[in-house]
């Protein structure tokens, strides 16, 4: 027993001098920058934006478009010539899409590496759990695709994407103007704080709108591979549209499901069933005619759309981006311009830079034209105001859908 | 002769006294250490604000410990219990934020009111699956992990001047325009008074640690271990098997409700996606690492487990598979019969040369001198 004992500490001493250097090591990447906001590069001014997401876990796949679309759009700026002679530089941390204590940490961490921007973060729980930080710290917040009302809620953060609340309004109008069906059965995430948001402002407009919903059939976080249940409530009660405010993957297999269940309603979703098109193993004649909101569609044939996929592919293995990705590359874009209007500096302090972001992005005579929409314009909220394309799925790809 | 007196009492004091304030002056000295760094300005905002997580990761993994280390019964239900008291808390902190301003008074009591709804769960679950035998408890406790999740992920709480409204959807709660809500779902909790810090954090860490030696070496604690070791013969010499059962499990459920508090008051959001599977799993392991039944090295591998993956975020993307192997490291280090001799024969000899490196540093030291 003495023997365990004095093993026992022997490893824990180990692997607290392996943490130890680990520690040192990090220190010593970022020294210089710790304990303040400035850092300021010999000779040239840097400023320093912060990204968070999720590099590791079930939203990677999202935290890493974002990051690669932020590196993406931040080199093409420094390659020419950086912006009033500031360079810009990024670090991102891991956040694991955690909701806590995780976030926060990385948060934390950006802060140490000098963070004088915040581009982040990616997913809605993450994003809630550090707002309060950096309204605290006074850091201006820019979040490519966290979409709860709530995000917004300091006069510090600003939203790229639409909200919520937006989203289900926008698509009960639309099912509703367009006499789409009259019918709807919804299938949603109650675990999830961006399906539960959507779903919530769909029940309240379509109820204004006069749709029926004749079946409301939710799933969490656990059970998010058998939707039998649901779907043959949907089928039993007679709904002639399904609404998904979901992500693909999930999404993928209610169509599959359908399909072996015989039911073949019309399907319709927000922005997280793009990249349905793009999943393995799933025989995509299934996505033929679900209709989805998108603010982006990678096969557009717009010019900007088209050079930021090319530039995307060959920077990162021909993967498709998606919408999160678009919407970071944007996001870097309009900071940009931002930072040119106001005339920041990389010597500013974070607070400083976050009042003059703050009234140039509210300006009345700023609009920025980007890959998820044109002549986007944000108010004080933090909302921006764009409006979300209906696309249906025709042949593998998105076609427009008259609105 | 008062030295030699204090002296010989020192020699006297019993073996669990003397393990059990040793721990507590780690603690206390980690602590100081922390503090004076902090209050310095050498602490980077990454160490600052893992403070009170790690208090709150410690605290669970010795409450844990009584009932895996000490019960000998396996919970998986950890971060319910703890999901339960940072609910109950969050709730109770911000419909007193205006009639109770004094942040020392209301946040103990926040604190103890997560606590206590965390026991009566405990004591619920308890009572019919701890009068069974074998591994009902880990069954019961992961349910409950997750429906507990699930409830609060799915529950909406608002209050008005009618009172307090209760519903599953947000439609259904009709809340008044002069309402407001609490709970919204998988939204979850906003606006929770940021009262935890590092100094509440390290009270009750070391308030968990006195109760649970004093716990383990009081008579109720005897029997609890007697228990563990033969329930037959425990219950041959009339002890009430369920009772002691019952009241460690409650006690552990009351410590995680207090982790739960002190979680929730750091940060001002809540949501109930965090207290998942993984989290209790992530608990269990630290008290496996830090050794069944050991309260101190609960502690450690909790503060250790937690620090990994935080301090290794330069290397990016094999940060998981470090720490991974760091698990897998330990696991056969601590359990391994052969691994043990080879540490122990090699390491000893380590240990034996740097000790003769400073004796020499000392002599030569004293000799300049």
């Amino acid at each position: 027993m003495k023997n365990f004992k004095r093993v026992l500490a022997m490893a824990t001493a180990a692997t607290m001098a392996v943490t130890a250097f680990a520690g040192c090591s990090s220190n010593n990447a970022t020294s210089g920058e710790v304990g303040g906001s400035t850092s300021v590069a010999e000779g040239e001014k840097t400023i320093v934006i912060g990204g968070s997401g999720p590099l590791t876990g079930d939203a990677a796949q999202y935290g890493v478009g974002v990051k690669n679309a932020i590196q993406l759009a931040v080199d093409e700026v420094n390659a020419a010539g950086g912006v009033n002679g500031n360079k810009l530089k990024l670090v991102f941390e891991d956040d694991e899409a955690d909701s806590g204590d995780k976030a926060v940490n990385a948060y934390n961490t950006l802060k140490d590496q000098g963070m004088q921007i915040l581009l982040g973060t990616v997913t809605t729980g993450s994003c809630l759990a550090v707002v309060d930080k950096s309204k605290q710290d006074n850091i201006f917040q820019f979040t490519p695709s966290a979409s709860a009302q709530d995000v917004i809620a300091n006069d510090n953060c600003f939203q790229i994407c639409f909200t919520d609340p937006n989203q289900g309004k926008a698509s009960a109008d639309y099912i509703a103007d367009n006499k789409v069906a009259t019918k709807i059965g919804v299938i949603y995430d109650s675990s999830d704080a961006y399906s539960s948001g959507i779903y919530n402002a769909f029940k309240t407009e379509a109820a204004a709108k006069g749709l029926e919903l004749v079946s409301e059939q939710s799933f969490t976080k656990d059970s998010k591979t058998d939707f039998s249940a649901q779907i043959a409530d949907c089928k039993n009660k007679g709904a002639e549209l399904v609404f998904l405010p979901i992500y693909y993957q999930q999404a993928s297999l209610i169509l599959t499901q359908s399909k072996n269940a015989g039911f073949a309603p019309k399907f319709f979703g927000c922005d997280g069933l793009d990249g349905l098109t793009s999943i393995k193993n799933f025989d995509t004649s299934l996505a033929e005619g679900v209709m989805l909101l998108t603010p982006f569609a990678a096969d557009s044939k717009d010019q900007a759309t088209q050079d930021f996929v090319k530039a995307y592919k060959a920077a990162y293995n021909d993967e498709t981006p998606n919408q999160f990705a678009a919407d970071a590359y944007d996001g870097v874009k309009i900071l940009a311009k931002l930072i040119e209007s106001q005339n920041i500096t990389g010597d500013m302090s974070a607070s400083d830079i976050c009042e003059k972001l703050k009234t140039g992005i509210t300006a009345a005579d700023f609009s920025y034209d980007g890959l998820t929409g044109t002549g986007m314009k944000w108010n004080a909220n933090g909302e921006v105001s764009k409006s979300p394309k209906a696309v249906v799925i025709k042949d593998g790809n998105y076609a427009a859908l008259d609105n | 002769m008062n030295n030699k007196t204090a002296l010989a009492k020192t020699k006297m004091l019993k073996p669990q006294t003397k393990k059990s304030f040793t721990t507590y002056i780690m603690v206390t000295v980690v602590f100081v250490i922390m503090m004076i760094l902090s209050s310095t300005g050498n602490v980077s905002s990454q160490i600052d604000g893992l403070l009170v997580p790690l208090c709150v990761y410690s605290i669970l993994a010795v409450s844990l410990n009584l009932t895996v280390g000490i019960l000998g019964e396996l919970s998986l239900g950890q971060a319910g219990f703890m999901c339960v008291g940072a609910y109950a808390s969050a709730l109770f902190s911000i419909a007193t934020k205006e009639t109770i301003l004094v942040e020392w008074v209301r946040f103990p009591l926040a604190i103890l009111v997560g606590g206590i709804f965390a026991a009566i769960f405990g004591i619920l679950i308890g009572i019919p699956v701890l009068r069974l035998n074998g591994d009902y408890l880990a069954i019961v406790t992961l349910a409950f992990g997750e429906i507990i999740k699930n409830v609060f992920a799915a529950l909406y709480v608002g209050i008005d001047s009618k009172g307090l409204h209760i519903a599953l959807n947000q439609a259904d709660m009709n809340l008044e325009a002069d309402g407001t809500e609490i709970i919204r779902g998988a939204l979850g909790v906003k606006g929770v008074p940021n009262d935890s810090s590092f100094v509440v954090g390290f009270i009750l860490l070391l308030i968990t640690l006195i109760i649970s030696y004093n716990y383990i070496n009081s008579r109720t604690g005897r029997a609890v271990k007697a228990i563990r070791d033969n329930s037959i013969a425990t219950e041959s010499v009339g002890l009430n098997i369920t009772k002691y059962k019952l009241i460690t499990f409650a006690l552990t459920a009351f410590l995680a409700g207090i982790a739960g508090a002190l979680y929730s008051h750091n940060y001002s959001t809540l949501q109930a996606s965090k207290f998942d599977y993984n989290l209790s799993i992530l608990i269990l392991v630290f008290v496996v690492l830090g050794g069944i039944g050991n309260i101190r090295g609960s502690v450690i591998a909790a503060i250790i487990l937690t620090l990994i993956p935080e301090l290794l975020r330069s290397i990016n993307s094999y940060r998981m598979l470090i720490y991974s192997i760091v698990l897998i490291v330990m696991m056969i280090l601590t359990s391994n019969e052969k691994a043990r001799t080879f540490i122990v024969t090699n390491f000893g000899k380590l240990k034996g040369m740097v000790l003769k490196i400073f004796k020499r540093k000392d002599t030569a030291e004293k000799e300049v001198k």
